[in-house]
């Protein structure tokens, strides 16, 4: 395989990026899910809100 | 559709989230074991030329930009939806479509730049339209998320940040067309996909690139639109367990003395 060097590092560095962020939004949501009460972790919807964004 | 207390999974989440992992295994075997790489034979010379091998980043950087343009074009139009309705949903939306986009932009510009060295023999190419204005768009972007770490009126920032966004994505435009636009001044070829010059195996591999990253990309989303609406929703509780508290200071039946120790705090 030539240019093995080069698909080492794009494929690499992409995939340990996007695995370090996702992972490090699993960790920022876990310790915000903390501070917040049950009844405010409703993803879409909101004290007000009609549930549709608006 | 929240799942597990404490965290911002939730079963749809979990599902995307094994359905990307699988799909990017997947593409990984069909990327290094079953295409060809890219080989061509001149007709006259019979000289062997083409990418080679480092065609298999095309896989992973070409679906990598679309789906930066998907999400900069859906943080623009959130940005619309908050002008509008001016809710906090929209602007979370907004906020956590530009994130992902940036992260994508970031390994657009990354990957591009490691499969040029062996195509194009250099790592940058300053005078080229394509890299440039996808150089502007990350940048432009990288300025909205810095407006959105200002200590401003959460109002009046998520409404300037939505102005700086529908700004920002007007370079999109810029970046698609400049290789028809400027097609001199860019080492980048014109859409081989549109026209579909490319078939058979590497064509379906590409496809399986942007199905496999449209995967990573939504559950990227997911999670952080679910991390923004946290801290939105701590900061909000924050602010009414700390006007709770001053209620229930000033309850007390000695209400001048609770005035009294709430004026010695910092």
């Amino acid at each position: 395989m030539t240019h093995l060097a080069y698909l080492v590092a794009g494929w690499g560095i992409a995939l340990v990026v996007l695995g370090v962020y996702g992972f490090g939004l699993l960790r920022r949501g876990r310790r915000l899910t903390g501070q917040v009460p049950a009844g405010q972790r409703r993803w879409l919807t909101s004290p007000g809100d009609d549930g549709r964004g608006g | 559709m929240t799942g597990r207390r404490d965290t911002t999974g939730s079963a749809g989440s979990r599902l995307l989230g094994v359905s990307a992992l699988v799909g990017v295994a997947v593409l990984l075997l069909f990327a290094f074991v079953l295409t060809d790489p890219d080989v061509r034979v001149h007709p006259t010379t019979g000289e062997e030329f083409g990418q080679f091998d480092a065609v298999r980043l095309l896989y992973l950087h070409v679906p990598m930009a679309v789906l930066t343009y998907a999400a900069y074009i859906l943080c623009a139009a959130a940005s619309v939806g908050y002008l509008v309705r001016r809710t906090p949903w929209w602007d979370v939306t907004a906020y956590a479509a530009a994130e992902v986009g940036t992260v994508f932009c970031g390994l657009v510009l990354v990957t591009g730049s490691i499969w040029g060295r062996p195509v194009w023999n250099t790592w940058w190419e300053w005078g080229d339209v394509r890299l440039m204005t996808t150089l502007v768009l990350f940048l432009l972007f990288l300025g909205y998320l810095a407006l959105r770490r200002t200590t401003v009126d959460p109002r009046h920032q998520a409404r300037r940040a939505a102005v700086v966004a529908l700004v920002a994505v007007l370079d999109i435009p810029l970046v698609n067309r400049s290789v028809e636009w400027w097609e001199n001044r860019t080492l980048h070829q014109q859409s081989t996909l549109a026209e579909l010059k490319i078939q058979d195996l590497t064509l379906f591999t590409l496809m399986l690139g942007f199905v496999v990253f449209g995967l990573v990309g939504a559950w990227l989303l997911l999670h952080r639109f679910r991390v923004g609406w946290l801290e939105q929703a701590a900061a909000e509780h924050g602010v009414a367990m700390a006007i709770a508290e001053r209620h229930a200071e000033l309850d007390m039946p000695d209400v001048d003395a609770a005035v009294g120790d709430a004026g010695d705090g910092p």
